[in-house]
């Protein structure tokens, strides 16, 4: 604008954009974004001020998508297409999810990973998830402005999620358009956070109960290394099951039976407030109109609640105790229980924690931001913004939290990567034909502790071909499994006496395709060139509109300075503009912008020529008033 | 970076011997990971991270095998050319294996009637048993250079520590 504006001086920018990355915490519940500006860490609010993007996407029928908040008020009367809790089918079949009669989603089958129908097509829940990936994304732009170059972000994940789960997240974030520097596990990221903000050292538990995920990790932090000693969990235990199971109370309470998917959602959303409610309050109602004219009006005490889900409670325990040991520690040799996720505000989730390691747990971090904070913390490193050898560095040491092996006869498992394993790791192990003149032999790759192949989770099978034929037992079979940083799985195989070589990177079956992902990714960038088409929109309407305002504003103050003519081409290029605001047609309002900028050039500089010799005469005119 | 093929021991610059300085281990292990590990190497070439992520795995296996102390020994033989868990030679002195049947029956019975203090006291009188065997593995290994024997050792530190971690798991299952 070349009319009015004037510059602060002082606020020039830097000659070199600034490497900035991101921190997400892609939650069941909430979603959040966090950055590292200036040296501050700071979760970055909405433009409406909220920090918590509410992890639910709807599908309308033209193919409209809205995330968040917006999306989150068509839950109740239009359940099929709102999705809430998507974390939960991430990397997941039908048959591997809890409770999946409740949910009110149209499920499909499809192999490996399910989907859901929707009234805009059958959606992933990896496409689902960067649905809300993508608007934190926007979200971060928004607030960073051009002069700093996004270069990735840092994404969270349940530390006893599997490989699948990994990968599905990994694809989503790659959907979404995001770097992925690391996929970095909730409970670690916490322990960054409270680790630096305290100056720890010594054994810290994390126990993380979000939305719709369970985990403990135990650590030692030393000297800025913050090492993962052994994590464990539920990848389908969180805040969600409290909301169910006062929720199934409610309905017997009533006797209800029979419920639309509305009415159950409705019920759901009332059950969860009801739960939220019960952790500062003794009582509290569900009250909730259904279909039918029917009304549904119970109350809850406090006691109750507590009662009819201390065995959830109780389900977080083994997990603990399992970590501990596998630790080789006691809840005795814990310094401190930092406690993360909305669910740990529940009073008896506290004291069952307390009681457990003998001390109060820490709740001095915000338990909703605290992951958040920590994947910032940890972009910003990964980014190269902090020097290596500076003081405050620091550097984190995770591990697998599921044994990974292979099938071998009697369809057991041989494990290779134990679980709890630093990574990244590499690890082989030699296998041999056992039948005469075996030329193939097939690899199976399972993740779980159980030993039968049919109790662990399959994640890949290939073959390797070639082998020279001999007796059984003389080939050597070489298998490899890498985890890299992100926990993430390659298995490679090899006869050691030929070198026949098979390789695979673990794409699970449980995951998607490349080609799956190739697709998503050009709808996504069909998408994306709409989105870019309407942001210019709005950019070039605001700025017309604040132009149309400068214009006015000059004209009030310094018309004498135009002659008839000029000022009868500054008004209708004014009008011209101002009709055309609502066109919608990028290149028309622009048009009219520049010829708007044209007509007034004139008018503006005359304008500064005034301006400058107020400013100098000042005195003068002053004392003339 | 770091010499692939050097002895886990000149890894982190400690003396080839089964008495180990764990503190030095540990403090040798993390000044290396903070150099070479991939959030070390995040702006580095797609070679640079291969080789950042199998350092840091190198490391890692390292560090896992001279902390263990039946791997350890395991690894020390090794270097020496003693195989001590090779598959064709599994023998174990008649006396120890006949001990070790009594305990395995005990734990079996209070694994069956739920007895966790009794699976408690097993796993601590294993570890008692496994500390013993190390210090007579060190004596033999760093002392002796009666490599036979030390061969016997680790493999019944190995038996140890099958039946310690059956025992643990038995309890996490309880504990559940």
């Amino acid at each position: 604008m070349a009319l009015l504006q004037i510059t602060e001086p002082d606020a020039a920018p830097e000659p070199h954009r600034r490497r900035v990355a991101i921190g997400i915490d892609l939650g069941t519940t909430n979603s959040l974004v966090a950055v590292v500006r200036d040296g501050r860490v700071n979760v970055l609010p909405d433009a409406a001020g909220r920090p918590l993007l509410p992890s639910v996407v709807r599908y309308a029928a033209n193919g409209e998508v809205t995330v968040g908040a917006e999306a989150m008020k068509h839950l109740a009367h239009d359940p099929r297409n709102t999705i809430a809790s998507v974390k939960r089918f991430m990397g997941r079949g039908i048959r591997d999810v809890p409770y999946i009669e409740n949910a009110p989603y149209d499920f499909v089958d499809a192999p490996g990973m399910l989907q859901l129908r929707t009234v805009a097509g059958p959606k992933s829940p990896v496409e689902v998830s960067a649905e809300i990936l993508k608007a934190l994304r926007l979200r971060a732009e928004a607030a960073l402005g051009t002069e700093v170059e996004m270069v990735g972000a840092v994404v969270t994940v349940p530390a006893y999620f599997d490989e699948a789960q990994r990968q599905a997240t990994k694809d989503a974030a790659k959907l979404a358009g995001l770097n992925v520097l690391r996929l970095l596990n909730e409970p670690t990221a916490a322990a960054v956070a409270y680790g630096l903000d305290n100056a720890s050292e010594g054994i810290y538990a994390v126990y993380d109960l979000g939305g719709g995920t369970f985990d403990i990790s135990i650590l030692r932090l030393s000297r800025g290394v913050f090492e993962v000693l052994s994590t464990g969990g539920d990848s389908a235990l969180g805040g969600d099951d409290f909301d169910h199971r006062l929720h199934c109370w409610a309905l017997d309470e009533s006797r209800m039976t029979q419920l639309t998917p509305e009415d159950s959602r409705l019920l759901l959303m009332k059950s969860r407030e009801a739960k939220e409610s019960l952790s500062t309050h003794a009582l509290a109602r569900i009250n909730a109109e259904l279909s039918g004219g029917r009304r549904m009006n119970v109350s809850a005490s406090q006691a109750k609640f507590f009662e009819i889900t201390q065995h959830l409670v109780q389900k977080t325990i083994g997990p603990v105790k399992k970590a501990l040991r596998d630790a080789g520690l006691t809840a005795a040799d814990v310094q401190g229980v930092v406690m993360v996720g909305g669910a740990t505000r529940m009073p008896h989730v506290q004291r069952a924690v307390a009681e457990l390691f003998g001390k109060p747990p820490l709740n001095n971090l915000d338990p909703d931001q605290v992951v958040a904070l920590g994947a910032a913390l940890q972009a910003d490193q990964l980014a190269g913004n902090r020097g290596k050898e500076s003081d405050d560095d620091w550097l984190l040491l995770d591990v697998i939290p599921l044994s990974l092996g292979i099938e071998t006869m009697g369809g057991l498992v041989e494990k290779i990567v134990p679980r709890n394993s630093t990574i990244p790791i590499a690890k082989s192990q030699e296998f041999t034909t056992f039948k005469d003149g075996q030329t193939a032999m097939s690899i199976h790759v399972l993740q779980g502790e159980r030993e039968k192949v049919a109790d662990c989770r399959s994640l890949a099978q290939f073959e390797l071909r070639g082998i020279p034929p001999m007796v059984a037992g003389a080939a050597r079979i070489r298998v490899t499994f890498q985890v890299d940083a992100d926990g993430l799985l390659s298995v490679s195989a090899r006869e050691q006496a030929t070198g026949a070589e098979a390789a695979i990177t673990v794409k699970p079956s449980y995951g998607l395709s490349d080609a799956q992902i190739a697709r998503m990714l050009q709808e996504s960038f069909a998408n994306a060139s709409t989105d870019k088409e309407t942001r210019a929109l709005t950019e070039i309407r605001v700025e017309s509109e604040q132009l149309i305002d400068a214009t006015n504003a000059a004209l009030a103050q310094d018309a004498d300075l135009l002659d008839h003519e000029e000022r009868e081409t500054i008004d209708r290029a004014v009008a011209l503009l101002a009709g055309r605001l609502d066109s919608g047609d990028r290149k028309l309002i622009k048009e009219a912008f520049d010829a708007l900028g044209a007509a007034t050039a004139g008018f503006a500089a005359r304008r500064m020529d005034r301006g400058v010799q107020a400013a100098l005469t000042g005195h003068h005119i002053r004392e003339l008033v | 970076m770091i010499d692939f093929p050097a002895a886990h021991f000149a890894l982190f610059g400690l003396p080839r011997r089964y008495r180990i300085d764990a503190a030095a281990l540990d403090r040798a292990y993390r000044t290396l990971q903070a150099e070479i590990h991939p959030d070390r190497h995040t702006s580095a070439d797609d070679a640079g991270r291969r080789l950042a992520l199998q350092a840091s795995a190198r490391v890692n296996e390292a560090y896992a095998a001279l902390q263990d102390p039946a791997a350890r020994g395991e690894y020390l033989l090794g270097l020496q050319g003693v195989a001590s868990l090779s598959e064709t030679d599994t023998s174990m002195p008649m006396d120890f294996l006949t001990g070790q049947m009594e305990r395995r029956e005990e734990i079996e019975d209070a694994t069956a009637r739920g007895d966790h203090a009794a699976l408690e006291a097993a796993l601590a009188a294993i570890g008692g048993d496994a500390r013993d065997l190390e210090a007579e593995l060190a004596a033999a290994l760093d002392d002796r250079h009666a490599l036979d024997e030390a061969k016997t050792m680790v493999r019944k530190l190995r038996f140890l520590d099958r039946v310690r971690h059956e025992i643990t798991e038995a309890l996490i299952e309880a504990e559940a």
